[in-house]
C-alpha cells in the first residue's frame, strides 16, 4: 500500500501535480514537470515560502508556457491608466488573476512582501481573483511586480478593457446595504417601541403612547427619505412612461401608511402603521438585494477590447518599443509574437504565419500566411515571432467594425417578466377594490370611507408578491451556479423557461477543444508507432504534439538529420528508418482522395503506411442532450467551419435543413434575427468573436468556455463546459422555478384577500398589518426556497 | 415611570452607535469581500513573528552561512 501511494507520488510533479513525461526536473528529492514549475519551488523555498506547499497538495499550476512580456508597463500612459493610486512614494494597483484558486495562492501571494521586500502589502480578493498591491515605486517598477508574480507562476492578465476601469458596480452595491441597515435600524426599535400598544396600555400609561408614537414616526422618516426612495422614483418614472409596474403599488402603499399614521399619531386617533411601513421597506430591500447579488464575478459585459492585449511591440528602427493599443497607427511596424493575438489588420512582412482564426471565424485549422498577404485581426499567432505592417488602426479593422455594428450597439429588449404582467392587473384592481370600498361607506361614514380605502391600500401592498421572483430565482441562480452555469441575472431564467429555438455553434462549443482524437486508417506495428512518436516529439507544430500525445510512447531513440518544413511535416532518421510525417505535398504522394480533417500521413522507408486524421469529438453527453432538447424545441447548427462534418452532425439534428455551415458572423446575426421575425425565442450557445453578434441578437446569448476566466464576449450567461450536457435539466429547472413563481404568487394572493377582508370593512387594526406583512414575507421566502431546491433535486441539479 | 424615558434615550443612542459602526464597516469596504477572511485567519502566523521581520536578509544570511 505504502509503496503504491509512492509511485503514484512519483508520477505527479510537486508543483503542479501534471502528469510527468518521461523527462523531469530534479530539485530538493522533488521531481517537477518542467522546469517552469521547478524554478517556482526553488524561488519559493530560498525566500522560506515552502508553507505554500503545505496549505495544499500540489497548488501550483503547470509552468510550461510561461512566457510573459510586461514591458508596456514601462510605459507611462498604460501604467497611469491600470493603477487605482500613485503617489510619490507609493502605489496600489488592483491585478486580475486567473491562477487563483486555493487558500495556497492567498498566502502565497499575501506574503509577496518576503519575496519582494519593496511590496508593503498585498491583498487577495479571492472570488475575484484580484490582488490588491502596494508597493514603493522607488525601489520597484510596476512591470518588476508583474514580472515577479508571474514568476511565482501567477502572472496577471491584463487587457485593453481594463484601461480606464471604474467602480461603479460596487458602490450601487454599498449604497443598498446601507439602505437596508437604516431600514432595519429603524424596523427593530419601531417594533420595539409598539410592543406596549399592541398589548394594550393602562391608563396610567396614555402619556406614554403618545411619546412613543412621536417615536415611532421620527423613525419612519429616514426609511421614507433616505431607504424607501427608490420605490418612489421607480413608481414616477413608470407611470411617466405610462406602465404599471410593481412599484406602483408598492409606492402607494408606503406613501398612504404614512400619511395615515402622521394622521393618527398627530391627532392622538391611533397607533399608526409605523411597524408595518418599516418592516414592509426593509423586507422589499433584502428582496432586491437577492436580486442583484452575484455569486460570482464574471463579466457579462465584454467587448473586443478585453480579447485584447493593452499594448503591441512596435519596432522603429531596431529598438522595440510598446504603445497602447490605441495609439497603433497606419503604417507601424509591429511584431506579434508566438500565442499573441494580431491588434489590428496588417500585412505580413516576416515570419512564418500560422495562425488560428477559430474565435473569429469558427475554421478550426489553423491557416498560413504568406508574405504580403494580408492577415485580418484577431487571430492568434501560433508559430514563432512575425513583423507585420498595420494597415488599419485597430478601431477601424474587421472585426472591431462588426462590433460597431448596430446589434452591438443597441441595448437588447429588456426581458418581459411575470411579475411585469401581473401587476399590470394587480395595481387596477387593487384601485378597484380601494375606491369601491371607499363609495360604499361614503353615504353613511365619510370617517370610515378614507379608512377602509387607505386600508385597502395599505393591507394589500404586494410585499410578498414583490419578494417572490427575487427569492425564486435568486434560489435557481444559486444552484445554476453549483453546475458551472453563471447567468447574468434573475430575468434570465425566466427567459429560459420560454425558450424553444436552440441555435449551437459548432467550433468550440459542441466540441470540445481539448478533446480532438486522432484516428488512423492503414497499417502500422508498434515498433513503427515507436518511430512516428519520436519523431513527432521534435516539432512543435499542433498536429504533431497531438500525434504523439495520442501515440503515448516514452522517448526511446533519438533523431538524426531531423528536418522540418513548417506547417507542411517533418522527417528524420530514427533508429536507422527514415521517417516522413506530413501533409500529401510533403511526402510526395499523388493528390489523394483524403479528407478534408486535418491529416498526418506516415512513409517509413519510402513506403507509405496511411495516414492519421485529427477528429474534432462531441462534448460529453451531446447526443443524450439533443435527443431530449430535441423533443421541447428546434435545434439548429451555424458554424463559421467548413462543411466537412456535415455528414456526423446530421444523427443530431432532427431536421438537417437546420444545419449551416460556412457562415459569416454577420450571416450568424440575420439568421437569429429571422428566426425571431418567426416568432421563436432563440437560446444561442457560442465561444467566440465570431458569434458574438448571434449571442448578443438572440434571446439568450449562452457562452460556452472551458475556462471561465478566458475571453467570453457579452453575453447573458457563461456555461462552463464540464455542465455542457446538463442544459436540459437547467431547462428544467428554469421551467419549474416559474410554477414556483406562479404558486407563490398564489399564496401572496390569499394573504392579501384575509387582508382585505378586514380592510374593506374599513377595521383594520395596526396589529393585524403587523402581523400579516412580516408573516405573508417569511411564507414566501420559506415557500421559494425549499421548492426551488425541492425541484433541484428532482432535476437531478443537486 | 419617568426613568423610561431615559432608558429608551439610552437604547437608542446606543443603537446609533451600532449603526455608525455598520456604516463606517461598509464606507472601508469590509463588507466587500466576505470570502478570502475567512481562509486568512487559518494559516499560521508564525512568518510573520517579529524575528521574521527581515525574512530576506535572514535568508541570505543563513544562505552565506551555509557557504562557508
Amino acid at each position: 500500500m505504502l509503496q503504491e501511494n509512492s509511485v503514484l507520488i512519483k508520477q505527479h510533479c510537486f508543483h503542479c501535480g501534471e502528469n510527468m513525461a518521461d523527462e523531469f526536473f530534479l530539485s530538493d528529492d522533488k521531481k517537477f514537470c518542467c522546469l517552469g514549475c521547478r524554478t517556482v519551488y526553488d524561488l519559493l523555498s530560498k525566500h522560506n515560502l515552502s508553507n505554500y506547499y503545505a496549505y495544499n497538495d500540489v497548488p501550483g499550476q503547470t509552468q510550461r508556457s510561461n512566457i510573459h512580456h510586461f514591458e508596456y508597463l514601462d510605459v507611462k500612459e498604460i501604467s497611469a491608466q491600470l493603477v487605482d493610486y500613485e503617489d510619490e512614494r507609493r502605489t496600489i494597483i488592483t491585478l486580475y488573476i486567473p491562477a487563483i484558486h486555493c487558500s495556497s495562492c492567498i498566502w502565497l501571494l499575501e506574503n509577496l512582501y518576503q519575496l519582494q521586500p519593496a511590496v508593503l502589502q498585498s491583498r487577495i480578493d479571492f472570488l475575484k481573483k484580484q490582488v490588491s498591491i502596494t508597493f514603493r515605486n522607488q525601489e520597484i517598477s510596476l512591470r518588476e511586480v508583474a514580472e515577479l508574480l508571474a514568476a511565482i507562476g501567477y502572472p496577471p492578465l491584463i487587457n485593453a478593457q481594463d484601461t480606464g476601469k471604474t467602480n461603479s458596480g460596487n458602490n450601487t452595491e454599498r449604497s443598498l446595504i446601507t439602505k437596508i441597515a437604516v431600514a432595519g435600524f429603524c424596523f427593530g426599535n419601531v417594533m420595539l417601541l409598539s410592543f406596549p400598544d399592541y398589548f394594550g396600555l393602562g391608563d396610567f400609561e396614555r402619556e406614554f403612547s403618545r411619546f412613543f408614537g412621536w417615536l415611532n414616526l421620527a423613525f419612519s422618516l429616514p426609511i421614507i427619505l433616505y431607504s424607501g426612495t427608490g420605490y418612489f422614483i421607480s413608481a414616477w418614472n413608470n407611470l411617466k412612461a405610462r406602465r404599471l409596474n410593481l412599484d406602483f403599488p408598492l409606492a402607494l402603499g408606503i406613501a398612504v401608511m404614512f400619511v395615515r399614521s402622521v394622521y393618527e399619531i398627530v391627532w392622538e386617533t391611533g397607533a399608526g402603521f409605523v411597524d408595518t411601513l418599516c418592516g414592509l421597506v426593509f423586507f422589499l430591500l433584502i428582496g432586491r438585494w437577492m436580486q442583484q447579488r452575484t455569486f460570482h464575478h464574471i463579466s457579462f459585459e465584454r467587448d473586443y477590447r478585453s480579447y485584447f492585449p493593452v499594448a503591441v511591440t512596435t519596432i522603429k528602427g531596431n529598438k522595440e518599443i510598446a504603445k497602447p493599443l490605441g495609439d497603433l497607427k497606419t503604417g507601424d511596424r509591429i511584431m506579434v509574437r508566438s500565442m499573441e493575438i494580431i491588434p489590428a489588420d496588417a500585412i505580413l512582412l516576416k515570419g512564418e504565419a500560422e495562425i488560428d482564426f477559430s474565435f473569429v471565424t469558427g475554421e478550426a485549422e489553423p491557416i498560413k500566411k504568406v508574405l504580403g498577404e494580408i492577415v485580418y485581426a484577431g487571430g492568434r499567432q501560433l508559430a514563432g515571432a512575425l513583423e507585420m505592417e498595420v494597415i488599419k488602426p485597430v478601431s477601424q479593422s474587421y472585426l472591431t467594425r462588426l462590433w460597431n455594428n448596430d446589434a452591438f450597439v443597441k441595448p437588447k429588449n429588456n426581458i418581459k417578466t411575470f411579475s411585469d404582467t401581473v401587476s399590470r392587473y394587480f395595481s387596477i384592481a387593487l384601485l378597484a377594490i380601494a375606491i369601491g370600498a371607499a363609495l360604499f361607506w361614503l353615504p353613511t361614514d365619510l370617517h370610515k370611507s378614507i379608512a377602509s380605502f387607505t386600508a385597502v391600500l395599505i393591507i394589500a401592498c404586494p410585499c410578498a408578491l414583490a419578494l417572490s421572483s427575487p427569492f425564486t430565482l435568486a434560489a435557481a441562480i444559486s444552484i445554476f451556479d453549483k453546475s458551472g452555469f453563471y447567468v447574468k441575472n434573475t430575468s434570465v431564467v425566466e427567459e429560459l423557461a420560454r425558450i424553444d429555438t436552440f441555435v449551437f455553434d459548432k467550433t468550440g462549443t459542441i466540441t470540445s477543444p481539448d478533446a480532438a482524437s486522432l484516428i488512423f486508417s492503414g497499417m502500422v506495428n508498434e515498433e513503427q508507432k515507436q518511430l512516428i512518436s519520436d519523431l513527432s516529439r521534435n516539432s512543435g507544430h499542433p498536429l504533431s504534439r497531438e500525434l504523439s500525445k495520442h501515440l503515448n510512447k516514452a522517448s526511446i531513440y533519438s533523431v538524426d538529420s531531423y528536418t522540418e518544413k513548417i506547417g507542411r511535416g517533418v522527417s528524420g532518421r530514427v533508429n536507422g528508418n527514415y521517417v516522413k510525417l506530413g501533409s500529401s505535398a510533403f511526402l510526395g504522394l499523388p493528390l489523394i482522395n483524403s479528407p478534408e480533417n486535418s491529416t498526418v500521413h506516415v512513409m517509413i522507408n519510402d513506403q507509405y503506411l496511411g495516414y492519421f486524421m485529427l477528429k474534432q469529438q462531441w462534448r460529453k453527453g451531446f447526443k443524450e442532450l439533443t435527443l431530449k432538447l430535441g423533443t421541447w424545441a428546434d435545434l439548429h447548427l451555424l458554424s463559421g467551419d467548413k462543411p466537412a462534418d456535415k455528414r456526423n452532425l446530421i444523427p443530431f439534428f432532427s431536421d438537417s435543413a437546420n444545419l449551416h455551415f460556412e457562415q459569416s458572423p454577420q450571416q450568424k446575426l440575420d439568421y437569429i434575427l429571422q428566426l425571431q421575425k418567426n416568432g421563436r425565442k432563440v437560446l444561442m450557445l457560442g465561444d467566440g468573436l465570431n458569434d458574438s453578434g448571434a449571442l448578443k441578437q438572440s434571446d439568450l446569448g449562452i457562452a460556452v468556455t472551458d475556462n471561465v476566466n478566458n475571453f467570453t464576449p457579452g453575453c447573458d450567461g457563461v456555461l462552463d463546459g464540464a455542465g455542457f450536457h446538463k442544459i436540459p435539466q437547467f431547462l428544467q429547472q428554469a421551467r419549474d422555478s416559474v410554477k414556483v413563481i406562479h404558486m407563490s404568487f398564489g399564496i401572496s394572493l390569499c394573504y392579501n384577500a384575509v387582508g382585505l377582508f378586514f380592510a374593506v370593512q374599513g377595521q383594520l387594526s395596526p396589529l393585524i398589518a403587523a402581523i400579516l406583512m412580516p408573516l405573508s414575507t417569511i411564507t414566501i421566502i420559506s415557500f421559494t426556497t425549499i421548492a426551488v431546491r425541492a425541484f433541484a433535486r428532482k432535476n437531478k441539479l443537486l | 415611570m419617568n426613568m423610561i424615558f431615559f432608558l429608551i434615550g439610552c437604547s437608542i443612542l446606543l443603537a446609533l452607535l451600532f449603526l455608525a459602526a455598520f456604516f463606517w464597516a461598509s464606507k472601508t469596504g469590509q463588507h466587500d469581500d466576505t470570502y478570502t477572511p475567512s481562509v486568512r485567519i487559518l494559516f499560521d502566523d508564525e512568518l510573520m513573528a517579529p524575528e521574521a521581520e527581515k525574512p530576506i536578509d535572514q535568508a541570505i544570511e543563513k544562505r552565506d552561512e551555509d557557504h562557508t
